[in-house]
């Protein structure tokens, strides 16, 4: 997005190019009140004139903080005072038109592709895509601003408390909210919007305000957050469809967590993790009581839950002291190898050419529902007036479990074991020389993941109700991967939005779905070109991946300081 | 004021910490280091010194664990050195690098504290259970490193990140992360490459405080008023064989020592001495 535009041009016409950019802008809020299409079959009822449809509504939410980024500087700086040089307003405005552009032209596009052609678009479409096209060319003659200073802000801790407060549950209606469309093309639209707003806020510098806020007020950060996801099964009034989604969500993002410590804390590329949540799974499905289970003991749940854990870290102690003394391609290869390994094996352990622990690929199924104490997972209940089906009570389940990694992983890396893998990662042979036990480290590591994975694969059986060895495939190992790369990896809520993304996608979009592959690889590609860290970047992994800029290594130092983000001793917080 | 401490402790022959006896380290048909023996007793500061690939490295490598020596033998307080940088650190030896080697994302602090691994017990149950030992080790090693950079003089860096430290910094945190470790016997490598008068004056200072906490330096260096003025003994290391060994002055007088740096109009050897760098550096960057 770097038209080169000398900057003494740019400094010159800023004023009328705000200008301009405004009347854009406009043009975007004119066209909210006009028809965008001639029928009432796409999107939602944008065919009227003079009512605003919801999505129109949400389409408008762009174009109005356009408005202000752009007619707020022109006040001058002298009556900004330092907000002239806390906000990053010219690039806020800059992002926020390239997104509503991006917006209208997926509105564009759905009414055209739903409809047979662009003849279907009317007036007010076409009106709004002019106002994007005027705003991007007019903000492109804005100078760049300076990176965003925010954080720098100093706030009082209830204004900080309610900002955590609020933005989760904005992040909860908003998500019960696109979860709830059932058409592709609204999804995506109100999708896009989401994402274009976030992007604005970023630019102007929000989220690094918010951050610090969250590292000072750690414990309302974590307590609202959970008190968000467990509220999450209430606001679906019953529906399952949501909440299988939901629950297949925490069940990928628990074992992608597992996945960051081996990836993200250490620095070890494991491409057969997949086989790990397969091991706890059959574990758990061997030992749940079901017809077909191949062993009649059945040890209460708990039990069960360390026994899939154990069984599966033993694998992973059993793969990695032969392979973690090699590093880095070699690691690759052999955890690749022992993933299909782990599940051709477990398609043959049928009885015929050994015992018969999975009945091969029929694996096994009818795994009875879990039950705590009389509270029947399989059944529906009603609290609060609200039914709570099964899938919500699982989604709960999962929740403690995903609460139980992200403490392991927390405390891990806040640690004197967090350290040495740090040092690993950073310079593996100046850590051995300066005493740090790389191979037993990794070795934790990699037992540590495959526990973890074990857990959530323990939980995955009784809701998947049958364990076949074709589940667990290479594809999902990749998958995974994916998710901790494009989440960021080290962070956890990188990976939960990167787990969340990778889940939910494909079952919103069923477009998507066909080209889900070709979509990720895509992604990717463009993920690992722009912005390698991923969405949510760990510092360290940051400057890692830029290792020549050190203007950015000051500014994490700075932003760091400013959170105490140390690995010591006690950390105040757990920057998540 | 340095001259009256070295001459204080240049009396004082303590027990012998690190015995290196023919140790000799070949890489395919090249001998970098050819059956060198060498003593450093507790309480004294050696100084290794040698043309550019007199395999000066390589023998810090052989003595540390990074290589293993292909014959000869390195004890450490009369036992055995393990090959294994790690259980060399445990046994009281710690090394700084000739390119410094910090953990470069990780703040100053960071840094000293990793070097207290080996010296601490706190276990993954300790620390995923916070429980009493994780938090009483992790504020005492703060506090200790904390006393460390303030002894190296960086306390005001604790929250900088290393790389963003200058370069005397470095070399400075670099010493701090390796007496982290809790040695008795601390190698240098070439702690003052690179630093300007000032700074190797601090260094020189910095070198003869740790001697004074009780500990033993090996120093290679290239500076050789820094080494005469710092070294109670002097080995002078020349392709791969000891040269000379003795007190500085006698080094630094001895025709062969300026011969090996200057070389003399009689002799052709120059060449031997670039060609002998090659191994010295490729085994580093194997290792």
């Amino acid at each position: 997005m770097n038209v080169i535009i000398p900057d003494d041009v740019k400094v010159r016409f800023r004023v009328p190019a705000r200008i301009i950019g405004l009347v854009g802008c406009t043009l975007m809020i004119a066209s909210i009140f006009m028809s965008w299409s001639y029928g009432h079959t796409v999107l939602d009822d944008v065919g009227y004139w003079g009512a605003p449809s919801p999505l129109q509504l949400y389409y408008a939410v762009l174009p109005v903080l356009g408005v202000l980024l752009l007619a707020v500087p022109l006040l001058g700086r002298g009556r900004l005072g330092r907000w002239a040089k806390l906000v990053a307003w010219n690039t806020s405005a800059k992002t926020c038109a390239i997104w509503s552009l991006a917006v209208t032209a997926v509105m564009i596009a759905s009414i055209a592709i739903g409809l047979g052609g662009l003849v279907n678009v009317d007036p007010g479409g076409w009106v709004a895509l002019a106002g994007a096209l005027i705003a991007v060319a007019s903000t492109l003659f804005l100078p760049d601003s300076p990176d965003p200073n925010l954080y720098r802000l100093k706030s009082p801790q209830w204004v900080q408390i309610l900002a955590i407060v609020g933005v989760m549950a904005v992040l909860l209606f908003g998500a019960a909210y696109l979860l709830n469309f059932e058409n592709a093309d609204q999804f995506l639209t109100f999708g896009a919007s989401v994402v274009g707003v976030v992007m604005v806020l970023r630019q102007f510098g929000i989220f690094s305000w918010l951050s610090i806020a969250a590292a000072n007020n750690n414990r309302v950060l974590v307590t609202s957050a959970f008190v968000v996801a467990f509220a999450f099964p209430f606001t679906q009034n019953g529906s399952d469809a949501n909440m299988s989604i939901a629950s297949q969500v925490l069940i990928f993002a628990a074992t992608a967590l597992g996945l960051n410590i081996v990836v993200g804390l250490v620095g070890l590329l494991d491409l057969g993790y997949i086989a790990f949540l397969g091991a706890g799974a059959f574990t758990a499905a061997i030992l749940s009581g079901s017809a077909f289970a191949t062993i009649d003991w059945v040890p209460p749940f708990w039990l069960t839950v360390l026994i899939a854990g154990t069984v599966s870290s033993l694998l992973g102690l059993l793969i990695g002291a032969p392979t973690l003394r090699v590093s880095g391609d070699y690691l690759a290869i052999v955890t690749l190898a022992f993933g299909e390994i782990f599940r051709i094996t477990m398609n043959n352990l049928d009885g015929n050419d050994g015992p018969n622990l999975t009945n091969g690929s029929n694996g096994i199924s009818a795994i009875p529902d879990l039950n705590f104490f009389g509270f029947d997972f399989g059944k529906a209940h009603v609290i609060f007036g609200i039914d709570i089906g099964r899938f919500a009570n699982y989604y709960w389940l999962m929740l403690v479990v995903i609460a139980i990694i992200i403490v392991v992983f927390m405390n891990l890396n806040y640690s004197r074991i967090g350290r040495g893998w740090v040092a690993i990662r950073e310079d593996e042979l100046a850590a051995e020389a300066m005493g740090v036990n790389t191979f037993a480290l990794k070795l934790l590591a990699f037992a540590g993941g495959a526990f973890l994975a074990g857990v959530a694969g323990a939980v995955k059986a009784h809701y998947d109700v049958s364990v076949t060895p074709d589940q667990y495939v290479f594809l999902e190992s990749a998958f995974l991967l994916a998710a901790v790369v494009l989440g960021g990896m080290g962070t956890v809520m990188g990976v939960l939005i990167g787990a969340t993304i990778l889940k939910l996608l494909p079952e919103k979009l069923r477009f998507f779905s066909d080209y889900r592959l070709l979509l990720f690889g895509l992604l990717m590609v463009i993920m690992m070109r722009f912005r390698p860290e991923g969405i949510i970047a760990d510092e360290r992994r940051q400057l890692e991946f830029h290792d020549e800029d050190d203007a950015l290594a000051v500014e994490i130092q700075e932003e760091m300081r400013a959170k105490h983000v140390h690995l010591n001793p006690e950390p105040k917080e757990w920057d998540l | 004021m340095s001259q009256t401490i070295t001459d204080g402790h240049s009396v004082d022959t303590g027990t012998v910490l690190l015995g290196a006896s023919a140790v000799t380290m070949r890489f395919g048909g090249l001998t970098a280091v050819n059956n060198v023996s060498l003593n450093v007793h507790s309480g004294e500061i050696v100084g290794l010194i040698g043309p550019n690939g007199a395999g000066k490295t390589t023998l810090f490598n052989c003595l540390t664990g990074l290589y293993r020596p292909t014959s000869g033998e390195v004890r450490f307080l009369g036992e055995v050195l393990p090959p294994k940088p790690r259980l060399v650190v445990r046994r009281g030896m710690a090394r700084t690098f000739q390119n410094i080697r910090l953990f470069h994302n990780m703040t100053a602090l960071e840094n000293v504290m990793v070097g207290m691994y080996s010296r601490t017990q706190t276990n993954a149950i300790d620390a995923v259970f916070r429980l009493p030992r994780h938090r009483r080790e992790e504020l005492a090693s703060t506090e200790r490193a904390k006393e460390l950079l303030d002894f190296v003089g960086l306390s005001k860096a604790a929250d900088t990140l290393s790389r963003n430290l200058p370069y005397g910094d470095q070399r400075r945190l670099e010493i701090a992360r390796a007496l982290a470790t809790e040695p008795k016997l601390l190698l240098l490598d070439e702690p003052t490459a690179g630093m300007n008068p000032q700074e190797t004056r601090q260094a020189e200072e910095l070198i003869f405080r740790i001697r004074d906490l009780g500990l033993a330096v090996l120093v290679i260096e290239h500076d050789m008023r820094f080494i005469f003025n710092l070294c109670d003994r002097v080995c002078c290391l020349v392709r791969g064989e000891v040269l000379i060994e003795g007190p500085g002055e006698v080094v630094q007088n001895d025709p062969r020592v300026i011969e090996a740096y200057i070389g003399s109009s009689e002799t052709d050897d120059e060449p031997a001495v670039p060609a002998a760098d090659e191994p010295e550096q490729k085994g580093e960057a194997d290792a």
